[in-house]
């Protein structure tokens, strides 16, 4: 019975992965930018979700305020930093990234201090009993929304016309351009999307480690990224598949008695699925045009 | 084309020279007592952050690849350099030369197992991997307490980096660096960076030179780590965290992607500029980072080439530059 | 739709038919996810022979160039170099064996200079090892200074012996197309890939360069094999041609052959006859 209680820690876990992967997906997928600075958003979050509570605000508030707040952030981001280098080599954009991810963490060093701030978001406590399993409902409603969230970035990817748009760019941003779509536009919605879904990764993350610190989102952004290559990046499918599997053996690895080693044999598996199918699970390989 | 060139033999020694010189002058400062303990350590630390940037400019800068890591292969370094010293095995300048060697050869092993599977893929993932390394490489320190000290650390280090050995390293590995990059093993480092595809069609092979490259870098970061430790006395595993690796970095992108001399200049005020001012202001060390992080984003949207460009120092171009005004002063238009 | 080649058949089998073909591709085809994009090419290129491929844009053409210098792997077929199957070769082995390329889209070392370019592609003529340049060893200086002496014979073809040291890309782009066949011919082949080598150069360039490789052809004796979509170019100086559409030959033969050949006519003009047999559309 202890396994299924594990299953389900797993999932939530992964769940949150998962939904910070999509993030770093969608927008590799569209530019080839790896965006170091995503984690960092989520510590963003973190912080707008206490100070909204400590204003007296309504939790519900609060959440969308976190999930305003990160997509907003998100754009920011994009419109200074990412634009101006749109045609630049990809080790500056790359190092551009790292930079804002330094920065945020810094700033909110200064603004916050470096000890790390509880934080409680009010969230339906209590649980369900099925047998002898008990399930939390943090945990259900974790794993539900996160299952919700993607369910709806699949009707936007597939159903809407930006949608189309997002696919058509990153299948060929030339031949998007040439046939009306405003790329620019495209890239920034994409942001935006991703960071959306990080923002409501943001709040469930805390509602299951309730501490922030500026450093929070730099390890869990890593993690999200290691669980999108694993997947397969670029591929959405994959972010998700990928998100549950790095979930799932972090939490075989700390159920071991290793959980020192949990970092290390994370990284361990995104080396070992480079060399054996660095397309990822899902992915395709790409051939380069000569 | 009028110029006035200085022969080959004759520039090596003119260069040579300077070297010797620097070397002498810098060790009868130090050692004649002129300048006080927390200068000499300065000097040494710059010493180790010329090394360190120089060698993280081989990939990043000449390759264009980006390691993250650079931290993990100084951490390797400095760990096989200090349990070797503390051990005791060998005395006097012969265990300071098989320590560093050992440290450097360790660090150009792991540069090898991380580099194969790294840069067989096209893209990023070179930085996420490395940068995975860094981390798992403080993990293992760490978590081996018997052999590293764990996160209490390595004491009683002995203080083998004196001005001379840190200067002679340095030089040893511009040099090394600089007679490669001049050579048809540079030649092929850099057209990596300008074209792949067009250089495997030259019939040179990419991965050799990519693992190559990265191997000397992790040679000479784990020299560095080696030197930091008989600098400090003291190895903690947080020495080596993400944000050394950042700092490394820093000093290279400042200095300009692909210029040694601006990896040096850049190292030599990255290093001394924040100890001094730490004097001068308290608690001016909050602001350093986003000091930092500001300039890599700007320097990258405004200037992506860095402060020196790719421009490279050559004492003897300026001597032939000069040369060249004195000739043109005295025969106008003579003929070459 | 030409009738199916015998694999065998040469460009010009009555020229060449007593050599060994420098290159012999046979029934070599690639698929990507599902779609054919090259099938059933074969052609024959004889030592010394200067051989065009011509067809509309899409035909399949630079595909063709990246399976004979393994920057793709086929996925059906076989192609040999000098009689030898290069069926386990990589883009660097299949240099060392004799190809070398120019690429459509110019792929220069920019930012180096025009020397360094030259001297990257005799990075295999040099034999000095890293010991050897480190320590600046007699072998380095006299590798170093013999591999410059023959960047300067190549480049003074193109007449280019005194932009040694201008950077690649600050070229003009007719001269960096120029510069692209020095490199490619700096690494010894024996035949010899130019990639739409005219393009963008004007008729008085272009008809400069048609006299470059033919002076190539003579003074190094190897085969050339092109792209171009300037038909002077092509008739005026390819000994044969073989014309893809959709990523398979409809035609081979010399220019004659070829300029009058109505399945050639059909697929640069489009259709004329209403009924005429066609391809997919």
């Amino acid at each position: 019975m202890l396994f299924v209680a594990q299953l389900v820690n797993a999932l939530q876990l992964g769940s949150i992965y998962a939904l910070i992967a999509l993030g770093y997906s969608m927008v590799y997928g569209i530019i080839k930018l790896l965006n170091f600075a995503h984690g960092d958003v989520i510590m963003v979050g973190g912080y707008i979700a206490i100070f909204s509570l400590a204003a007296g605000m309504h939790p519900a508030v609060a959440i969308i305020l976190v999930i305003v707040g990160c997509t907003a952030l998100a754009i920011i981001m994009e419109k200074l930093a990412y634009t101006p280098l749109r045609n630049a080599p990809r080790i500056s954009v790359l190092i551009t990234a790292i930079g804002i991810s330094i920065l945020l963490q810094n700033l909110a060093q200064l603004f916050f201090g470096a000890r790390p701030r509880p934080l409680h978001i009010p969230f339906p406590t209590g649980s369900i009993s099925i047998g002898e399993i008990t399930l939390a409902y943090p945990m259900l409603i974790t794993i539900g929304s996160a299952i919700l969230s993607m369910l709806m970035l699949n009707y936007i990817v597939h159903r809407t016309k930006l949608g189309k748009a997002m696919r058509a760019v990153s299948e060929d941003t030339d031949a998007a351009r040439l046939m009306g779509i405003n790329v620019n536009s495209v890239i920034t919605f994409t942001f935006a999307l991703g960071a959306a879904l990080a923002g409501i990764g943001a709040v469930l993350y805390f509602v299951r480690l309730p501490v922030v610190a500026p450093t929070a989102g730099a390890m869990l952004g890593l993690k999200a990224f290691i669980a999108a290559v694993f997947g397969g990046i670029g591929s959405i499918p994959g972010a998700m598949l990928g998100g549950f599997a790095i979930g799932i053996l972090e939490v075989i690895v700390n159920a071991s008695g290793f959980s020192r080693w949990t970092d290390g044999a994370v990284f361990l598996v995104l080396i070992i699925i480079l060399l054996v199918r660095p397309a990822g699970l899902v992915g395709k390989p790409t051939i380069e045009k000569v | 084309m009028e110029r006035f060139g200085i022969k080959t033999p004759v520039r090596y020694g003119i260069n040579a020279f300077l070297l010797v010189a620097f070397i002498l002058a810098g060790y009868l400062i130090t050692q004649g007592g002129a300048l006080g303990r927390a200068q000499n350590i300065m000097i040494t630390q710059v010493g180790v952050f010329i090394i360190l940037a120089v060698s993280l400019n081989l990939p990043a800068g000449y390759l264009g690849q980006l390691p993250l890591g650079h931290a993990g292969f100084m951490a390797v370094g400095a760990y096989a350099g200090a349990i070797f010293w503390r051990s005791g095995l060998l005395a006097g300048y012969g265990s300071v030369v098989v320590g560093l060697l050992i440290a450097g050869v360790v660090a150009a092993i792991f540069g090898v197992i991380i580099g194969v599977p790294a840069l067989r893929l096209r893209g990023d993932y070179l930085a996420i991997i490395t940068l995975g390394f860094g981390e798992i490489i403080r993990v293992i320190i760490m978590n081996l307490p018997s052999i590293t000290g764990g996160a209490q650390g390595l004491q009683q280090i002995p203080r083998h980096s004196s001005f001379l050995v840190v200067y002679i390293c340095v030089i040893v590995c511009c040099l090394v660096i600089h007679m490669l990059m001049k050579s048809r093993h540079g030649r092929a480092i850099l057209s990596i960076r300008e074209n792949e595809i067009a250089t495997e069609s030259c019939g040179i092979n990419t991965t050799y030179y990519k693992v190559m490259s990265f191997a000397v870098s992790a040679f000479f970061a784990g020299i560095a780590g080696a030197l930091f430790a008989g600098n400090q006395g003291i190895l903690e595993p947080n020495n080596f965290s993400f944000m050394m690796s950042i700092d490394i970095l820093m000093i290279v992108v400042l200095g300009g992607l692909g210029s040694m001399m601006g990896s040096i200049i850049g190292a030599i005020v990255l290093t001394s500029l924040p100890m001094l001012m730490q004097e001068l202001m308290q608690g001016i060390n909050q602001y350093r980072l986003i000091v930092y992080a500001l300039l890599l984003i700007v320097v990258m949207i405004f200037k992506p080439s860095g402060l020196m460009g790719t421009y490279d120092f050559s004492m003897s171009h300026v001597l032939e530059k000069a040369g060249g005004l004195v000739l043109r002063g005295k025969k106008k238009g003579g003929d070459a | 739709m030409s009738s199916h080649h015998d694999p065998r058949t040469a460009l010009l089998p009555e020229r060449d038919i007593h050599k060994i073909p420098v290159m012999e591709c046979r029934a070599l085809g690639i698929d990507f996810g599902g779609l054919t994009a090259v099938d059933d090419f074969n052609i024959t290129v004889a030592p010394t022979e200067i051989a065009g491929l011509i067809g509309p844009n899409g035909a399949g053409k630079t595909t063709i160039f990246n399976l004979l210098t393994k920057v793709y792997k086929p996925s059906r077929g076989a192609m040999f170099l000098n009689g030898k199957n290069t069926k386990h070769m990589t883009t660097i082995k299949a240099n060392k064996a004799g190809i070398a390329r120019t690429f459509q889209n110019i792929r220069l070392f920019k930012e180096m200079t025009v020397m360094q370019n030259v001297l990257v592609g005799l990075h295999n003529e040099m034999n000095y090892n890293l010991v050897d340049a480190i320590f600046r060893a007699p072998k380095y200086w006299r590798a170093e200074r013999i591999a410059k002496e023959r960047a300067h014979e190549l480049l003074s073809i193109f007449n280019m012996q005194d932009d040694g040291e201008r950077k690649a890309g600050s070229l003009p782009y007719g001269s960096q197309r120029r510069l692209e066949i020095v490199r490619a011919l700096a690494t010894n082949p024996c035949i010899l890939l130019l990639d739409e080598p005219a393009a963008g150069m004007n008729p008085s360039e272009t008809s400069d360069l048609m006299e470059n490789i033919k002076e190539i052809r003579d003074i190094f004796k190897i085969a050339i094999l092109l792209i171009e979509h300037d038909m002077n170019l092509v008739m005026g100086i390819c000994e044969g041609i073989a014309v893809i559409n959709y990523g398979r030959v409809i035609a081979k033969g010399t220019p004659e052959d070829i300029q009058n050949d109505p399945v050639v006519i059909e697929a640069y003009l489009g259709k004329e006859r209403e009924n005429a047999e066609g391809h997919r559309h």
